[in-house]
């Protein structure tokens, strides 16, 4: 009688407190579903539906909502991340690819792909505040940590398009190298770094002047130069160095943010997109479009140390601390 | 979509008022009656070609309001039966001197060598003609769609990495149809291969029955083969080939898995939204001269954005620099040969629903760039009009 009783007690536990640690959430493009990585087991313990070619991906500051671009759904979704419900659509302008979120947590800033408009969406009240004509394309999506100045990037105009976000006007467009498809804010807001992934470069800026700091390029033996297609970026916890996706070299790049000097390449799987850090802020995740994985990197010793299987084409990904 | 374009246009020429410069593009266009083919379900589209360089166009348009240049496309057709020459010369007399070019190899010699247009730059936008690329070449003719050979070159690297190396031919009447014969003759030759049987096709008065009883017959006595190369580049009778032959094999060539310079099906690298662009616009799929009339366009958008140069002169050496890199939706940046002036493009390999395989494919090694596997290469070329050597 004794046994089943603990037994049942143990149960009970178990549901009251999961057990499960952080939580990575990634895109699968070509699935419609968020894959839900455990950080501590470093398995997939949920994949939720989510609409049509899930790109873009982030949550809210609180961690209770996330945001999806469901591209071809020409929606974003917001879904309730402990059931996995979408609790409702946002008016995104057609095709989101990317997008992201004020500061302040109330404004989504998204990148309308195939119209060429960046939308300013207000999260609480649902409505379009603004939409600013930028270049063809637009796809990376950035914003100086103190919310004053947005950035878009269009991939076939190949620029950086500042956005002013008071007025929300453009009030500078700066040429950088072939389809651009990220922009990064170091953390101090003092340079924005933009991959080129046609170009093969990342253009480092001063955020203040909107000058040219300086240009980094990869290079690795046996990978075609054409292959070194950096994509996303992510400065480390420490803010010393960024790690940039290669895209089809099935590389990371690391590389130093002072010097912006490439100090290693880590191999993960194949076509790498985009990045998330675990909340303990000592694993990178990166997402594999075309193996159809996730490789989790130790931040400490830059090594791999596992990869994970999610759905096809696994695009975007955003981290959430144990709920 | 379309509303979209057509506010990046009308921006653009908001700021032309308030001072942008122009920059004129011309699009020449011959026009010939097609030749009659079996199948008359299909007609090529009429504004094939033309609608990649509109494209485009509102491409670097939209650069251009951002950035201070107005680009302006004229459109000049040629009819069928008007003679070619004066039309031309009368759009250099006018000031053309950027050209966009769909045109016979012998029409685009003619034009290239008229005395008006030796300060200007011709992009050949659908002709295969490798002579164009070699002994033929001309220092203001720049090719933005492959050639006959790295046409061939793409489909003899996937047979080899398919090991499908056991080969033969059946070829048309047509002399496009012995161009690409021989196109591919030679490149199996290139990649240590060789036809086993070869055929031709003639669809004569004699023949009483439709192709599709004829094929079986016609296919009986070609040697064991892997795959079956065809040679039908007006798609007259290749269509009726496949699922008709003696023995069941795939087809490769004008027909089955077809080596293009761009199509339809092509969507990775971001291809799925210049498709969408181009269906928005056109109402149709982007074909391989649309795709060669739009690279062109975006070539030359390309160099006046980052060059910086304003005359035909430095636009043609940033594009024949290293420096020059288009994102041409094909995975890998284009560039052009500064020996001949062909832009380096990787082929994808299709068939109607997918793309197969794109070339250059993985293992094909070269110590410059591995798109110049494909085609003919600097030490081979008989070009002589670009100074470039190794």
């Amino acid at each position: 009688m004794k046994r089943p009783c603990l037994l049942i007690l143990a149960l009970g536990l178990t549901a009251a407190m999961p057990v499960h640690g952080d939580e990575i959430w990634v895109t699968n493009e070509l699935d419609d579903t968020v894959s839900v990585i455990d950080t501590d087991t470093l398995e997939v313990i949920a994949t939720h539906p989510t609409g049509q070619r899930p790109r873009g991906v982030t949550f809210s500051r609180d961690f209770k909502r996330l945001y999806i671009c469901a591209s071809d759904s020409n929606a974003v979704q917001v879904m309730d991340p402990d059931s996995g419900e979408i609790l409702h659509d946002l008016p995104s302008g057609a095709d989101p690819e990317q997008f992201i979120l004020s500061p302040d947590d109330r404004l989504l800033y998204i990148a309308n792909e195939d119209d060429a408009i960046t939308t300013v969406v207000d999260t609480a009240t649902r409505k379009v505040v603004a939409q600013i004509d930028v270049g063809i394309e637009p796809e990376g999506m950035g914003i100086s940590p103190d919310g004053r100045i947005q950035i878009t990037t269009s991939e076939t105009t190949n620029m950086a398009h500042w956005i002013d976000t008071q007025s929300h006007e453009i009030i500078a467009n700066t040429l950088v190298d072939a389809r651009p498809r990220h922009a990064e804010f170091s953390p101090d807001g003092r340079e924005l770094w933009v991959s080129s992934e046609i170009g093969g470069t990342v253009t480092v800026f001063d955020a203040e002047s909107r000058s040219e700091l300086g240009k980094i390029r990869f290079a690795l033996p046996n990978v075609r130069p054409e292959q070194l297609q950096p994509v996303g970026m992510k400065f480390s916890p420490d803010a010393s160095k960024v790690f940039v996706a290669l895209g089809p070299a099935n590389h990371l790049a690391v590389v130093d943010a002072a010097s912006r000097e490439v100090l290693d390449y880590i191999l993960v799987g194949r076509r790498v997109w985009h990045m998330a850090i675990s909340p303990d802020q000592t694993q990178l995740f990166t997402t594999n479009g075309v193996s159809g994985d996730v490789t989790v990197i130790d931040i400490a010793s830059q090594k791999p140390v596992k990869t994970i299987k999610t759905g096809r084409f696994p695009w975007g990904a955003a981290a959430r601390p144990t709920p | 979509m379309n509303g979209s374009f057509a506010t990046a246009i009308a921006l653009a020429f908001h700021a032309t008022m308030a001072g942008a410069e122009q920059i004129r593009i011309d699009m020449i266009e011959r026009r010939v009656t097609p030749p009659p083919i079996l199948s008359n379900m299909i007609a090529p589209p009429g504004d094939l070609g033309v609608a990649g360089a509109r494209l485009a166009l509102s491409e670097i348009a939209a650069t251009g309001k951002f950035t201070g240049q107005e680009y302006v496309l004229h459109e000049t057709v040629v009819p069928p039966g008007a003679p070619f020459l004066p039309a031309v010369e009368e759009v250099l007399d006018d000031g053309a001197r950027l050209l966009v070019v769909k045109a016979s190899a012998k029409e685009l010699l003619q034009l290239a060598d008229l005395p008006a247009a030796g300060d200007a730059l011709i992009f050949n936008a659908t002709a295969q003609d490798d002579r164009l690329r070699g002994g033929d070449c001309r220092a203001n003719l720049l090719h933005t769609t492959p050639s006959l050979s790295m046409r061939a070159d793409a489909l003899s690297q996937f047979a080899l990495k398919k090991q499908w190396t056991d080969l033969v031919l059946i070829k048309g009447p047509n002399p496009e149809d012995e161009a690409f014969a021989a196109a591919l003759r030679a490149s199996l030759e290139k990649f240590g291969m060789a036809l086993k049987g070869e055929k031709a096709w003639a669809f004569d008065a004699n023949m009483r029955r439709v192709a599709s009883a004829e094929i079986p017959l016609f296919t009986q006595d070609l040697p064991e083969h892997d795959l079956l190369l065809v040679a039908d580049e007006r798609g007259d009778y290749g269509r009726y080939v496949a699922y008709n032959t003696w023995v069941p094999r795939p087809l490769a060539g004008s027909e089955g898995i077809v080596p293009q310079g761009w199509s339809g099906v092509v969507e990775q690298w971001g291809a799925a939204q210049l498709q969408g662009r181009f269906r928005d616009a056109a109402g149709r799929e982007m074909r391989s001269e649309d795709f060669g009339a739009w690279a062109a366009v975006a070539a030359i958008g390309e160099a006046v954005t980052r060059s910086g140069a304003r005359d035909v002169e430095g636009l043609r050496d940033y594009l024949l620099s290293d420096a020059f890199r288009l994102a041409g939706y094909l995975g890998t940046p284009l560039s052009f040969r500064n020996w001949n002036g062909q832009m380096r493009q990787p082929i994808p390999l299709v068939t109607e629903r997918a793309v197969v395989g794109t070339a250059p494919l993985e293992g094909f090694l070269h110590e410059r760039s591995e798109l110049d596997t494909l085609g003919k290469d600097l030490p081979d070329s008989e070009c002589m009009q670009f100074g470039a050597t190794q």
